[in-house]
């Protein structure tokens, strides 16, 4: 476990989120104050500086903004999972994630396409969500 | 005090693949040349700049050197720290809270490598806001590729445009002994290369080096001694915006939108005024951002603007006259090389690869993928 590069370290200001992940709930950070959502979560939102920060569900709808297929990775586990995309995408509520393409050949991908957030066990006990064409 | 500020000494290390040197003998190579170039001795030297060495930098460097700074700076905003840093060091000198000051930086990345001492990609581990990329293995070269996919979305880039960038480093490289890679290519040698990160193929990424650099900055009223030209300070600029790409709001945007628009305000010059510029490639895109950041283009006409050998020593606008990141030099962090080269331009040492009468040049840093930047802009009397 220890020389592998893709789990996060799961703090307890961000438990929240990676808990609701392992039940299929993609959770983002709402802001009490200015009423604006942020992702990645932090304990102020980093728009007006509110500590009155809670975390909302999102719909999981998203665009794709954009993605490459990596081919070249010397890190576990990446480098026996290649080829596979990384991307960047917009949550319909405004946030712009980190995450990878799946169930999709690359050659089908577009810029701007609809996706959805699927939840991916990657190790026991943590999810992370990915998205496939929706 | 508000003095005005030259680059006073330039000097470049042991570079390629240097595989007996350590990050110290080559920062120490590097730091003892430009001083010589200076016409100084190390007791004249009363501020340091390093980073990325040692654990608390630059207090190591500085003790491998025998100084005692009095005034130091470490910014670590990657390869810009050095633009970042030629800034404060003109802002101490210019105040008068240092006379000397020294920057230096070494690497030996390339032959770590070789040696298995590192991996190609480096773990940047997986708390704080890395916790939420972890997972998903953007490399850093994927963080590029997909900042050039977007650019081409939006404003129909061309893969064989960004080539284009890496070919006319490699035909400016040919003239530069220092450069490891020297044999020209062509756009299709760039294209039918291994697949890194779709859609950048290996000659779209910059090459891996050992190697060194120095500069040494010093106060206006030291000039009159010097046994070179000096090139003095004009402007500078610095800038970070984001760490994880998923904050980075525009990616076809970098840094140097801000700190290149700051150092060319600073100086009172514009695009225009500029006969040679030094920016940091260390992907074939990053260049075509900045030209457009710094406003050599508009926003978007950066594919076009690159094209017809406007790059290449001899055209418009010489780009990387040494050979650039993708063909010279690339230790890891290119911002004091960029410095080094433009001195050398502005000094008409360039030998065979000299722009000719050049009188204004911009060195341009950046660093990540697209953190930060500082942007310096140098001429000469």
């Amino acid at each position: 476990m220890a020389d592998r590069a893709d789990l996060p370290t799961i703090e307890d200001e961000t438990r929240e989120y990676w808990a609701a992940a392992t039940d299929g709930r993609l959770l983002i950070a709402r802001c009490n104050d200015c009423e604006r959502v942020h992702h990645y979560p932090r304990v102020i939102c980093p728009y007006c500086w509110s500590e009155d920060v809670v975390a909302v569900e999102a719909s999981g709808r998203a665009t794709l903004y954009t993605y490459s297929t990596v081919y070249v990775n010397d890190l576990p586990p990446f480098k026996d999972r290649l080829p596979y995309t990384a991307a960047v995408v917009d949550l319909e509520e405004g946030p712009r994630l980190m995450t990878t393409i799946v169930g999709a050949d690359p050659v089908q991908l577009r810029i701007g396409m609809p996706l959805r957030a699927e939840p991916l066990e990657i190790a026991e006990g943590v999810t992370a969500f990915v998205f496939s064409p929706a | 005090m508000n003095r005005r500020v030259a680059i006073a000494g330039v000097a470049l290390s042991d570079v390629g693949s240097v595989p007996s040197a350590t990050p110290y003998g080559l920062i120490a190579q590097a730091a003892s040349r430009a001083v010589k170039d200076a016409g100084l001795t190390p007791r004249d030297i009363d501020g340091l700049g390093s980073t990325s060495t040692g654990t608390l930098p630059p207090i190591e460097v500085g003790e491998y050197l025998g100084l005692t700074p009095r005034w130091v700076d470490s910014t670590a905003v990657g390869g810009a720290a050095w633009e970042v840093m030629a800034a404060h060091a003109t802002d101490a000198i210019a105040r008068g809270h240092a006379d000397v000051v020294l920057l230096t930086y070494g690497s030996t990345s390339r032959s770590d490598l070789k040696k298995k001492l590192r991996t190609a990609n480096l773990n940047w581990g997986s708390r704080g806001p890395l916790q939420w990329e972890a997972p998903f293995g953007h490399t850093l070269i994927s963080k590029y590729a997909m900042a050039a996919r977007r650019h081409m979305h939006e404003y129909g880039t061309t893969i064989e445009q960004l080539a284009e960038i890496a070919v006319s480093a490699r035909y400016n490289a040919k003239d530069n002994p220092e450069a490891s890679y020297r044999d020209p290519i062509t756009i299709d040698d760039v294209l039918s290369g291994p697949m890194i990160a779709d859609p950048f193929t290996k000659l779209h990424c910059c090459i891996r080096s050992d190697g060194g650099a120095a500069i040494v900055l010093v106060a206006e009223d030291r000039v009159p001694d010097l046994p070179k030209k000096p090139v003095w300070v004009l402007g500078t600029g610095e800038c970070t915006m984001h760490m994880s790409t998923s904050q980075w709001p525009d990616m076809t945007t970098g840094p140097a939108a801000i700190a290149g628009r700051l150092a060319f305000e600073r100086a009172g010059l514009t695009p225009q005024d500029v006969d040679v510029a030094e920016l940091y490639d260390a992907f074939t895109y990053m260049l075509l951002v900045t030209l457009e950041d710094l406003g050599f283009c508009k926003k978007g006409e950066g594919g076009p603007f690159v094209e017809g050998g406007r790059l290449r020593l001899g055209g418009e606008l010489p780009v990387n006259t040494d050979g650039g990141g993708l063909s010279a030099v690339h230790p890891g962090q290119r911002g004091l090389f960029l410095l080094v080269e433009a001195v050398r331009q502005l000094r008409g040492e360039a030998g065979p690869r000299q722009v000719p009468d050049a009188r204004i040049a911009v060195a341009s840093g950046t660093g990540g993928w697209f953190c930060s930047n500082g942007t310096v802009l140098l001429g000469r009397d």
